[in-house]
């Protein structure tokens, strides 16, 4: 499903002293099966932008379109639920959604309110169980007997098994540990592959947002600082700095390597093995080059 | 439940209103709520409205908000009018509707208290729009100390007065997180059948109960680890402070009074 911003903008608590505008005249678009990554500083909005997208919030003045719902501040938008069953909302901190007597009925419980049938969500639990790396013996135990890390993963197999078109992602990695964290994206990614998924990932990681991603949102303060190919925005050091963000691990080292060396290697989202290579190139014919 | 306005929720400020010492405005407020019932002409009602709007003017809360505020009381104060209007049948007949004569005892009856209760209403709601909670706290814990004498636990009930106030936005907030978690879920909180929308509830109670009994445990443990050990011989990070402006609006209000007195008959 396509998603479309039009000069959307939100206002908490509008027409009181407390008013607070999270996000101002934003506008993007991104086409169906696009790996997004929405990057900001904390308090830039970009929780208040995901909730748009499953309609949980309406804009205050704009439009957005996703697939073929319209969300606008003047109607009042029809149709929630089926536009629930195809946007997948990972929340920050998922786990406190959890409220089931048994991981398997806390996982069927957004399968069944979108009217799947029984053996249906029966397989996507055990599907959605194994996708998140939990075995099969979790499905009797209660969710609140679990650690931390096991109740984020059973509240993203909550999630995953209502089977979205456009899956939303609100830093589900925080907090894990770095191979859990690993695993996760890998196995979103997987998925946004496998099943031709739109996916937006909320993100402070410039490294996952390099990894995945084919397209990055920067937000500063409501509105879009910057935008476009991940090679093209983490690169800019001094715009990103001037919004409290950091160039992904790989550009840093390939801007000291290039200041030292005086060489003018490119940043081409390459993977480590092949920055080596490349260095070891340069390295070879470096004589010849001075 | 983001945009749902709280009844005299604290609007920061700094005006004289807000920097009065809390104690004065209970006390003061305490005392208007009784003389309110004292008025009972014009000229009464003239003098205590006069000082209620001059004070909600002075404490520079957008009258807007004060307004919205007293959505839900305005209905209160309309049927309390009608009613009087209806019921009472004193003095000369003013008009007629229909067949229903309508009586000059019952209107000024009507209107007396209905002014009455929006006095004691915009009056009070001044209090919390201008005194965070943990003031109000403070000043009621102030207030009760001749109590320890009889042994009342007057430092822990103020404690557990102001951790509830400074736990009710967090506990709205959360809610408001987890209700659109399972909104996102396919829960519907405002449709359907009373049954289905009872049901409904259950997700967004569980969760709730579970964080509020954690956050308790974890913010008793915090205190613990941090040396709280009771009121006894604790200092305080805010003083209280009885200044000169509040001798001021003390003897204004003995005058309010005063005139009160003089003018009622
Ligand atoms: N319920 C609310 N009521 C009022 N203001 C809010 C509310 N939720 C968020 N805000 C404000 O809106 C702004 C954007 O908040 P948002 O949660 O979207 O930020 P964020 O980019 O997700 O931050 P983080 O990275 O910390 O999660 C913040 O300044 C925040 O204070
Ligand atoms: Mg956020």
């Amino acid at each position: 499903m396509d998603i479309t911003f039009e000069n959307v903008s939100y206002i908490y608590q509008q027409h009181s002293p407390f008013a607070h505008k999270a996000i101002d005249q934003l506008s993007f678009h991104i086409p169906s099966g696009t790996f997004v990554a929405i990057v900001g500083h904390t308090g830039s909005g970009k929780s208040t932008l995901i909730q748009h997208l499953n309609g949980l919030v309406q804009p205050t003045a704009g439009k957005v379109k996703i697939g073929d719902f319209e969300l606008t501040a003047e109607k009042k938008p029809k149709h929630l639920k089926q536009l629930r069953s195809k946007v997948g909302v990972v929340f920050q901190y998922p786990e406190h959604q959890l409220f089931e007597e048994t991981v398997a009925k806390d996982i069927s419980f957004g399968p069944k309110n979108f009217g799947v049938g029984d053996s249906e969500i029966q397989r996507r639990v055990t599907e959605a169980l194994q996708a998140v790396g939990l075995s099969a013996d979790y499905v009797e135990r209660s969710p609140f007997d679990l650690s931390g890390g096991q109740m984020r993963r059973v509240a993203i197999a909550g999630v995953l098994a209502t089977k979205p078109n456009v899956l939303v992602l609100d830093e589900p990695t925080a907090g894990l540990d770095p191979r859990g964290q690993k695993e996760m994206m890998e196995m979103f990614y997987e998925r946004h592959r496998s099943e031709q998924l739109t996916t937006i990932l909320v993100t402070h990681s410039m490294e996952d947002a390099v990894t995945y991603a084919d397209h990055v949102i920067i937000l500063n303060k409501g509105s879009k600082y910057m935008e476009g190919k991940p090679e093209e925005v983490f690169v800019q050091k001094e715009a990103l700095q001037q919004v409290q963000l950091d160039v992904p691990e790989m550009v840093a080292f390939i801007n000291r390597w290039n200041e030292k060396f005086h060489t003018k290697l490119p940043f081409t989202k390459q993977s480590e093995r092949e920055l080596a290579t490349a260095i070891t190139a340069v390295l070879k014919g470096g004589k010849s080059h001075e | 439940m983001n945009n749902a306005m709280v009844i005299g929720q604290y609007v920061p400020g700094n005006s004289v209103v807000h920097r009065l010492d809390p104690r004065t405005k209970i006390t003061i407020i305490f005392i208007f709520v009784f003389v309110v019932f004292l008025a009972n002409n014009v000229w009464s009602y003239t003098i205590l409205t006069v000082f209620a709007l001059l004070s909600m003017i002075t404490s520079r809360v957008p009258l807007r908000f004060v307004l919205k505020g007293l959505t839900p009381v305005w209905f209160l104060i309309i049927f309390t009018f009608l009613l009087h209007v209806i019921i009472t049948k004193e003095g000369d007949v003013v008009f007629e509707i229909f067949t229903f004569q309508v009586y000059s005892g019952g209107l000024i009856q009507g209107f007396a208290i209905s002014m009455r209760f929006f006095l004691l209403i915009l009056v009070t709601s001044l209090l919390t729009l201008t005194t965070t909670p943990i003031e109000i706290t403070d000043a009621i814990e102030s207030m009760l100390q001749p109590l320890k004498k009889v042994k009342f636990p007057v430092h822990e009930l103020a404690l557990m007065m102001s951790i509830s106030l400074r736990f009710i936005p967090t506990l709205l907030q959360e809610t408001d997180k987890i209700s659109k978690a399972q909104a996102s879920r396919g829960v519907d909180f405002r449709t359907g059948k009373l049954k289905d929308r009872i049901q409904a509830v259950v997700p967004l109670l569980v969760p709730l109960f579970v964080s509020a009994f954690k956050r308790a445990e974890e913010l008793a443990m915090a205190m613990e680890a941090r040396g709280y050990q009771g009121g006894e011989g604790r200092t305080k990070l805010r003083e209280l402070k009885f200044t000169k402006l509040d001798v001021g609006i003390y003897i204004l209000f003995i005058f309010v009074i005063l005139g009160l007195f003089f003018t009622r008959n």
